[in-house]
């Protein structure tokens, strides 16, 4: 009841603003929505105080620390995940945050890359997303970025899968409604890498998009593939102005 | 647009008959309204609920993206219930409802289920033997 009333104010507080979007957060349990408020009640926090470890760690060949170069975290990498996906110069191409950690460590630090999903690469995006919480998403207007750009939104909008469903069809269409009890959120990535229940582990972005193609029997796009970057960037335009909530906890 | 109204007519002129918006039974054997309402429940065979509610007390949660199934036979002929099971896309092409027994016009369908429709023929004339036999509403 009272959890009730409260995603009723939260729903009218942004409606006030003009603004109907709303972060997956209104969609969840009081319960699951408390846990996440307390960051001594997160598990994501978990996966932020090893990240913090981890930056200082020195890695590969190279014997470097992340903080070696980059130093204090809390002001040199405030920001940055609410720019990402970003366009890298030396692979002309755009990069989210996970590819960027990874091209830290081959380029700078002579260490090998982390496979997807590995607990030291969530670690270190939960860490780096951590700093900018409470920061508003404020995507990377480069031009060199708009074949991504097209691309995602394209794709938000196909059609995938033996159950035929785009990504519109559930997040812009249906959001609010119930899949068998489950309510569809708007599909905001305001709160990534996330700790899920149903995972019970971190999780990054991409994870997500896999069980969403996966749920409507679609063939996932790869991790790191230029289809689920675009899909990152095409969402950060759809969140502009959103605050970032990382470590959030989803169902 | 005009490829999925061309399938529809073949399909129609190939099963012999066509009256109005319908389709001609898929098999010869009769449909099995007691599968068929096993089908219509079941999250992986059926996946029904998970957008359509209706009389099902035994299944909790049921899904609110499309109408209830209550009372659907009443409203709907067995061949406009078929129509709509093999492919709600020829009465809507808008539709979220997936086609369960047509791979016509899919794109990347999971390795698993490639070239595969979702039901099989017999699995439609069961659920269409089911949906036919719900005429009720609850006053
Ligand atoms: C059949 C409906 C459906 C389709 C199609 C679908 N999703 Fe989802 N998506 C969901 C549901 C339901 C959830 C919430 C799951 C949960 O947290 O329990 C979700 C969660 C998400 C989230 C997480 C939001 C948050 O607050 O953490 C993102 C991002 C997302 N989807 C993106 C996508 C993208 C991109 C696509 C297309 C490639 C897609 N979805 C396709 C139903 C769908
Ligand atoms: C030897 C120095 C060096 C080390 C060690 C290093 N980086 Fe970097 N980092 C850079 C440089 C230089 C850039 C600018 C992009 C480029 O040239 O690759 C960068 C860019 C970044 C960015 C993007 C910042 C932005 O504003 O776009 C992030 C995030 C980042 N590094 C994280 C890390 C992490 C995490 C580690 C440890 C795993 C790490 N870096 C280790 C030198 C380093
Ligand atoms: C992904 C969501 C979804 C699923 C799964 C789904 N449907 Fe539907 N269905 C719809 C929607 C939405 C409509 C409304 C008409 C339209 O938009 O095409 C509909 C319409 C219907 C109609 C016509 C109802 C009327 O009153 O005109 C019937 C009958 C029907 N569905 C039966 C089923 C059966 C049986 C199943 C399972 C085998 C099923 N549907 C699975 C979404 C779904």
């Amino acid at each position: 009841m009272r959890g009730g009333a409260a995603a009723l104010l939260l729903i009218a507080a942004t409606m006030a603003s003009g603004d109907e979007r709303l972060s997956g957060t209104a969609f969840m349990s009081p319960e699951t929505r408390a846990m996440q408020a307390d960051d001594l009640a997160n598990p994501g926090m978990f996966a932020v105080l090893e990240g913090a470890r981890l930056w200082e760690e020195t890695a590969g060949v190279s014997g470097r620390s992340c903080a070696g170069c980059h130093g204090d975290a809390a002001e040199t990498m405030k920001g940055v995940a609410a720019r990402y996906p970003a366009f890298d110069e030396a692979s002309n191409a755009a990069v989210d945050l996970t590819a960027r950690v990874n091209l830290c460590r081959t380029r700078h630090q002579d260490a090998d890359p982390l496979p997807p999903e590995d607990p030291r690469l969530l670690a270190l995006t939960t860490f780096i997303g951590h700093q900018s919480r409470g920061q508003k998403i404020e995507p990377d207007p480069d031009p060199r970025l708009q074949p991504w750009r097209e691309l995602g939104a394209r794709l938000f909008r196909t059609r995938m899968g033996q159950l035929n469903f785009s990504c519109a069809n559930c997040h812009d269409d249906n959001a609010g409604r119930h899949l068998a009890g489950n309510p569809i959120p708007q599909g905001h990535a305001t709160g990534y890498p996330i700790y899920r229940l149903e995972w019970q582990s971190m999780g990054s972005l991409q994870r997500r998009f896999r069980n969403c193609l996966v749920g409507v029997r679609a063939e996932p796009f790869a991790y790191g593939s230029r289809e689920f970057i675009a899909l990152e960037l095409f969402l950060a335009d759809r969140a502009a102005g959103m605050t970032i909530e990382t470590p959030a906890v989803r169902p | 647009m005009r490829r999925v109204v061309a399938a529809a007519a073949a399909i129609c002129a190939a099963g012999g008959v066509c009256a109005g918006e319908g389709m001609p039974p898929l098999t010869s054997t009769p449909g099995d309204p007691e599968r068929g309402r096993a089908i219509v429940i079941d999250r992986e065979t059926g996946l029904c609920l998970l957008c359509h509610s209706g009389p099902f007390p035994e299944v909790t949660f049921q899904g609110d993206l499309a109408p209830s199934l209550e009372g659907v036979g009443a409203r709907l002929d067995a061949a406009a219930l078929r129509l709509r099971l093999v492919d709600s896309r020829r009465v809507n092409p808008d539709t979220i409802m997936p086609p369960y027994h047509s791979t016509d016009n899919l794109n990347r369908v999971g390795a698993e289920w490639r070239g595969k429709p979702i039901l099989s023929a017999q699995q439609i004339e069961d659920v269409v033997a089911f949906l036919a036999t719900m005429t009720e509403v609850a006053q």
